[in-house]
């Protein structure tokens, strides 16, 4: 309970440091690239709630807002986890069982490809070659790369993280 | 204007300097396919189906975004240049739902007619189809993404020609699909409902709610006596489904295909559009002359009100109180008309034929029940009632002339002028005017206020009293007399405001034209001059000299914004969310 309260006075809190931030963005409607990456940078993801802000302030729609975020990968619509994993599914990591790996750690964690764990603590995603193919097949987390995985490493791993 | 020569195909053409190759190869009869071009709402480049050689250019260029130059060569017909387009077309194919007997575009496809002119007999890649979305909780719009070819006309039309802007393409790549934001309905987001996408559609993938099957149950119905009212605009338009000329007039083939259709009574919008200017030109009299909201704007056009409780919420005021015609007509059919044929108003059936998808909206409204029923019970656009005359077999060009029945198919040339941008202005000016002055107009014909200008602005002298009117048509346009009202620039006293362009006669919900036919002709202004062809020939053009008029107002409604009237024919209308 008092987390759920915490989480949404944050939650609040960014949002005003969002529609503060937007201030010099008022009417700019060819900045609505630069002031989603900032919102994103406060909010750490574009929910539609800060969607309809920047809409509102920049003067565009909230489709262009929303084609916008999800053209470009660099925006997040949902939260991103303290650990965010990501799978290489480049060819040379594909062919030898990436997918395994992926499903493992979706029944692991209990999450499809796109979500994050309710706790924020795993995103999970797949990705393009991370150039590490001499580990195939490889993921990495945050930044550290793991490599020359079986499906059976994967609970292995996640127990570093909890 | 500058002129630069240049050779197509071995042909020397002359073409101004600032003009693409498409239409340079076009004025010299070249033909160019293209898909995703739509002259003035979608220049965009995107499709590649409109590719040409060029000399000196190392790859094919897209003749619809591509400038002439001096002493360019283009070659539009070379074995690089037909597998190109081949290949793009296939391509589109392969992750297209290609149901072409059952689709609601099939013979007025731009895609299917490219496969025949580009001679596709078979697709080479066959392959994985995209995630489509069926979407068709709008009462008026159904979106089926499986035959979406993202050309992007649509976007362009909503964003920039209705400056509304609630479709964009989503997501990137091979995951691209045109949606609302979220994906969510086109229900859920403030959508106007004009249809105006579904006209800029080169495919099946935008249509109109279909709602056929239920006339088709209510003329089957022994027990309802099932009415219709026809819109101004149909009788200029219903022909171009049948062969007719663009603009083609059938006034007088609609009765005739109404009745054969089954309905009990044919009856005509333009009746109660009469109407309209009776009780919107006693509003505008009472609001100059006691200090009432000003500039009055009209409400005739259901796009028009939801863009204004969406958009422009700090104007609802300035709306006329008035109800369409559509809907002043279906809440005298079941009040009115019951009362005077004794028919039970439970056993009416009240359909509407207009050239209007939202309309379709308008109808389900809960302002809209004012007889203690759902006053219009089903609106049908000029494309459905075309289908349901086909289905049955009906030609309307074999059929003879007929009338209207009466009191509620009596009309005016001002209840028909209704149907073009202006029209109301002009109807309403007609009345006004010879009320106030109580001279009869020498001229009657408003033509300031007529045309395919997208502002169109005057100032009328009412025995002393300077009038000034604006009229708009197209929301974008709709927005430049708006922010002027609201911003205290403008000094309007009366405004015209309709929601496509065109006004009625280019509405979200009449027959399609391809891009090419749109280019060569405007077929608004085609239509819209059909219009004034109609009001000319009428005997009555005035819609107070309406006997029909008169007469309801003498058995029953009393007087203009009388009790009656205010209880029928007029409404308020609410602030709607943006998001
Ligand atoms: S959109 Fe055109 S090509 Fe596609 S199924 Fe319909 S008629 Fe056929
Ligand atoms: S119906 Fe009009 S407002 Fe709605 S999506 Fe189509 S063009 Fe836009
Ligand atoms: S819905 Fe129609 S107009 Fe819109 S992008 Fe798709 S094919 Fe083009
Ligand atoms: S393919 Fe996975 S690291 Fe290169
Ligand atoms: S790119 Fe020219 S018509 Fe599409």
């Amino acid at each position: 309970m008092a987390v759920a309260l915490n989480q949404q006075q944050d939650f609040i809190e960014k949002l005003n440091k969002i529609e503060d931030m937007l201030k010099k963005y008022q009417g700019k409607r060819s900045a609505l690239i630069q002031a989603l990456q900032e919102a994103q940078a406060i909010m750490g993801y574009l929910p539609i709630e800060v969607q309809k802000l920047v809409a509102e302030n920049l003067g565009v729609t909230l489709s262009e807002v929303y084609s916008t975020i999800t053209f470009y990968s660099f925006f997040n619509l949902k939260p991103i986890g303290k650990y965010h994993i990501r799978v290489c599914l480049g060819t040379a990591c594909y062919v030898r069982g990436a997918e395994k790996v992926l499903d493992r750690l979706k029944t692991e964690l209990g999450i499809e490809v796109g979500d994050t764990t309710d706790d924020l603590k795993f995103t999970l995603d797949g990705c393009r070659c991370i150039g590490a193919c001499g580990l195939a097949p490889a993921i990495i987390v945050n930044d550290e790369v793991y490599g020359r995985l079986t499906p059976d490493k994967i609970p292995e791993i996640l127990k570093k993280f909890e | 204007m500058e002129m630069v020569t240049l050779t197509i195909d071995g042909i020397k053409v002359e073409a101004p300097k600032n003009s693409t190759v498409l239409e340079a190869a076009r004025k010299a009869g070249i033909k160019i396919p293209t898909l995703c071009f739509l002259k003035g709402v979608n220049e965009i480049g995107a499709c590649r189906m409109c590719v040409v050689e060029v000399k000196g250019a190392r790859s094919l260029q897209t003749s619809c975004v591509l400038p002439v130059s001096e002493g360019m060569e283009v070659i539009t017909n070379s074995p690089a240049v037909r597998e190109s387009r081949k290949v793009t077309l296939e391509l589109l194919l392969s992750d297209h739902n290609l149901e072409c007997p059952t689709c609601i575009r099939n013979l007025n496809c731009e895609l299917q007619t490219l496969a025949e002119e580009l001679g596709i007999q078979s697709i080479r890649y066959p392959g994985v189809k995209s995630k489509a979305q069926y979407d068709d909780f709008s009462p008026s719009i159904v979106r089926d993404t499986s035959k979406c070819i993202l050309c992007r006309r649509c976007v362009s039309t909503c964003h920039n020609v209705q400056s509304v802007g609630v479709i964009s393409p989503n997501y990137r790549g091979f995951e691209t699909v045109i949606a609302p934001v979220f994906d969510m309905s086109l229900n859920e987001v403030p959508c106007v409902n004009c249809g105006q996408c579904i006209l800029a559609c080169p495919v099946g993938a935008l249509k109109e709610k279909d709602d056929t099957h239920k006339v088709w149950q209510a003329l089957a119905d022994p027990d309802l006596h099932v009415i219709v009212q026809t819109a101004p605009a149909i009788r200029v338009s219903l022909g171009e489904e049948f062969g007719g000329e663009l603009g083609g007039i059938v006034t007088k083939k609609l009765p005739a295909a109404l009745r054969r259709l089954g309905f009990d009574k044919v009856f005509d919008t333009d009746f109660s559009a009469d109407l309209t200017i009776m009780e919107e030109g006693s509003e505008f009299l009472d609001r100059l002359q006691n200090g009432g909201k000003l500039p009055l704007i009209t409400s005739c056009s259901p796009g028009w009100i939801k863009f204004c409780e969406h958009y422009y919420p700090e104007l609802l005021d300035n709306l006329s109180t008035c109800k369409s015609p559509q809907q002043m007509f279906g809440a005298l059919v079941k009040t009115y008309y019951a009362e005077k044929t004794g028919i039970d108003p439970a056993k009416i059936f009240s359909v509407s034929i207009m050239p209007c998808t939202a309309k379709k909206y308008e109808c389900q409204r809960p302002e809209m029940f004012s007889s203690g029923y759902q006053d219009v019970d089903v609106v049908l656009t000029t494309r459905e009632l075309s289908r349901m005359l086909k289905e049955a077999g009906i030609d309307l060009r074999k059929l003879p002339d007929e009338e209207f029945d009466e009191p509620l198919g009596i009309s005016t040339g001002a209840g028909a002028i209704f149907g073009a941008t202006g029209g109301v202005m002009e109807a309403a000016l007609r009345t006004v005017y010879e009320i106030v002055t109580k001279k009869e107009l020498d001229n009657i014909d408003f033509t300031e206020v007529r045309g395919v200008d997208g502002v169109k602005e005057a100032t009328i002298d009412i025995d002393g009293t300077k009038v000034n009117v604006a009229v708009a048509h197209g929301l974008a346009n709709a927005r430049k007399i708006l922010d002027k009202v609201k911003s205290g620039e403008a000094d309007y006293h009366f405004i015209e405001i309709m929601c496509c362009p065109g006004g009625c006669v280019g509405g979200g919900g009449q027959p399609i034209l391809s891009a090419e036919e749109r280019w060569e002709v405007d077929y608004r202004e085609e239509r819209a001059n059909a219009i004034y062809e109609v009001d000319r020939n009428m005997k009555l053009r005035k819609s107070h000299e309406n006997p029909a008029v008169q007469t309801l107002y003498k058995e029953y409604l009393g007087e203009p914004l009388g009790e009656k009237s205010h209880k029928l024919l007029h409404t308020h209308y609410t602030k709607r969310d943006l998001f």
